[in-house]
């Protein structure tokens, strides 16, 4: 069975949902196979192992930290030509996209971006236009190249072990012509991550200002153990961080639940929530075209109904 | 200082995008285009850059007969001249094709930078800036929110998850910026009536040295099988509140099995 090629998004070894994710798609096309680059594979082996990963690929070294995106896509190219996969798959990040593409450039191969499904021949389905039109794509030249977005299938545990394997890198003149002189992060919240999370609670202008978000949407996110996130035009006002904008320029989330308040919808912010399985919101405008997407909506002020949900959830614990 | 920047012709965010029954490519002619609103951001922070030292703007697009339209709204917001590449064995271009393309419109012309915008938002695909880069062997700059020339160095804001990276290279380089680093400016009546003057290159596959065979949809490297409208979603339930506004989605949040 050819090797399935799975690039791990993890931070310093605490790998994230979406690739063990992938794994479980990979397993549906042929023998998954984990590449892991950076620090940390260590930690990371006997997850992968436990989520179907057969062999953990293990590139390491200093390259991973001090140059964006092309060290990993290196790595990749090399293990493409030696391994001739059935299909990478890559997670639909930033700069899962941008690995995607440069390692199709390099490999001469197709690419398909933001899959939610692949088949075992291959074929991937996407949902585009908002989620409006539903899509089966298939690559036609090359090894398959495909990014897939969080949340597309539940993790399985395997209960296996992988095959650690370590790779050489050589740092090549494409990677080291930029160089990361700074990382700079904001506070970590201690909520579930934006992307992954099964339950997201945003807030848009309707909030007020930042004392609102604290105030009211994030304890209605703490009660339901949700991730916050926010319209633009919350991120702009300079209420919440602009890491938690969701939307055409910010994250794009798929969770079981998205709870909406005072967001009117607009098609930007639709773009990146719009394939939520279920939407609660909460608007006073009965007009705003969010209400068009929701499952249960109330129109109301959501200085009053958000805190009184909140308390609400809370008494039923 | 030399500055291309990359637009791509969109369909109007808000119109309905749909796709063309008899080839699966976008179906163009169904909603108004647009210059892709994230360009817009590349244009504003070529044109801050060329203003606070000294420099010119070129904008660069392939795309239909029409696309040259959106060529010269780009200009009027101050840019100095254009280069359209339009060929009818364009048709159907994946990212590969498309990238391959400006690259090699882009080859030889002796750019600084080369500024796009950080997605289209009809494909939304944000690779074809990293693919030019790699095309051309120029260090990858991209999903700026902050960009900084001195000299021959530049230095971007990456965002990224957990914040951003401060990110160094020299020039020339392939920089892609998100809709946080600026605010584009509006087209001023001057730059609209120069705009129309503006030395514009309209050039063909042959005349930018690449063949036929190398693009099109019918040498995609990918392909769309089929594709349908998703069924659209049964309307849900939306209630006045009335002081029980939370009570009723308790209760929605009950029979769904979320709390
Ligand atoms: C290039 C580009 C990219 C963009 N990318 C994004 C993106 O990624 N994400 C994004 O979100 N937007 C994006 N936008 C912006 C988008 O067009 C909208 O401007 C933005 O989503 C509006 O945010 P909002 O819904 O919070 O604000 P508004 O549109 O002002 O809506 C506020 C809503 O709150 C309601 N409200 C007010 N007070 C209350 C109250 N007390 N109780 C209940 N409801 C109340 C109002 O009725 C209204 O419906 C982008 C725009 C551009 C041009
Ligand atoms: N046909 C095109 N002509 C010029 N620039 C383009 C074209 N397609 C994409 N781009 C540029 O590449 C960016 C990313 O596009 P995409 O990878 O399609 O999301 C856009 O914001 C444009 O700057």
């Amino acid at each position: 069975m050819a090797e399935v090629l799975v690039l791990i998004e993890h931070s310093e070894g605490s790998v994230k949902k979406v690739s063990l994710e992938l794994l479980a798609m990979a397993a549906g096309i042929g023998e998954p196979s984990a590449v892991f680059v950076g620090p940390g594979a260590d930690a990371a082996l006997a997850t992968l192992g436990d989520h179907g990963a057969k062999t953990v690929y293990v590139a390491d070294g200093q390259a991973f930290l001090d140059h964006v995106v092309v060290p990993t896509v290196d790595v990749l190219v090399k293990l493409v030509s030696e391994k001739s996969p059935a299909a990478v798959l890559i997670p639909s990040s930033a700069d899962g996209k941008e690995v995607a593409g440069r390692l199709a450039v390099a490999i001469d191969s197709g690419v398909i971006t933001d899959a939610v499904a692949v088949s075992s021949d291959v074929v991937a389905t996407q949902n585009v236009f908002g989620g409006a039109t539903i899509v089966h794509s298939k690559v036609s030249k090359g090894t398959p190249v495909i990014t897939v977005r969080t949340n597309s299938i539940a993790p399985v545990q395997s209960g296996g072990t992988a095959n650690r394997v370590d790779v050489a890198v050589e740092v090549s003149a494409a990677a080291s012509a930029t160089k990361v002189v700074n990382r700079v992060s904001v506070q970590k919240s201690g909520r579930p991550d934006l992307s992954e999370a099964a339950i997201v609670v945003s807030g848009g202008r309707g909030v007020g200002s930042d004392e609102g978000f604290a105030s009211v949407i994030e304890p209605l996110a703490d009660s339901l153990g949700a991730a916050v996130g926010a319209s633009r035009a919350a991120t702009d006002a300079g209420w919440y961080p602009h890491q938690f904008q969701v939307g055409q320029t910010g994250k794009t989330v798929s969770p079981q639940l998205y709870v909406a308040n005072g967001i009117s919808g607009a098609i930007q912010h639709r773009a990146g929530m719009q394939t939520s399985k279920t939407v609660v919101v909460v608007n006073k405008d009965i007009d705003a075209p969010i209400f068009d997407l929701a499952d249960f909506g109330v129109v109301g002020d959501l200085h009053s109904v958000v805190p009184d949900l909140t308390a609400r959830v809370n008494a039923r614990k | 200082m030399k500055i291309c920047v990359c637009v791509k012709q969109v369909p109007d965010s808000w119109a309905e995008k749909k796709l063309t029954a008899t080839d699966s490519t976008l179906d163009r002619a169904a909603a108004d285009r647009v210059v892709n609103e994230l360009d817009e951001y590349a244009v504003e922070e070529a044109l801050r850059i060329v203003e606070a030292g000294e420099g010119e703007v070129t904008i660069l697009s392939m795309g239909p007969d029409e696309a040259a339209d959106s060529v010269r709204k780009a200009i009027s917001m101050g840019a100095h001249a254009g280069i359209h590449i339009s060929d009818p064995a364009l048709h159907g271009s994946d990212a590969l094709a498309t990238s391959l393309v400006l690259a090699k419109a882009l080859e030889g012309r002796g750019f600084d930078l080369i500024i796009f915008g950080s997605e289209s938002t009809d494909a939304r695909m944000s690779v074809v800036p990293a693919m030019v880069a790699a095309r051309l062997g120029l260090p990858q700059m991209t999903f700026a929110n902050k960009v900084e020339v001195s000299g021959s160095n530049l230095t971007i804001h990456r965002v990224t998850d957990y914040g951003y990276d401060e990110v160094q290279s020299s020039l020339p380089a392939v920089v892609s910026v998100v809709e946080k680093t600026n605010e584009p400016r509006y087209p001023s009546f001057k730059n609209i009536m120069a705009a129309k003057k503006a030395p514009m290159e309209t050039l063909s596959l042959a005349d930018i040295g690449l063949d036929a065979a190398s693009v099109g949809l019918a040498n995609a490297w990918s392909e769309v099988k089929d594709f349908a409208e998703r069924p659209a979603k049964a309307k849900g339930t939306v209630i006045t509140d009335e002081g029980n506004g939370a009570e009723k989605i308790e209760e929605f949040l009950v029979t769904q099995k979320f709390i």
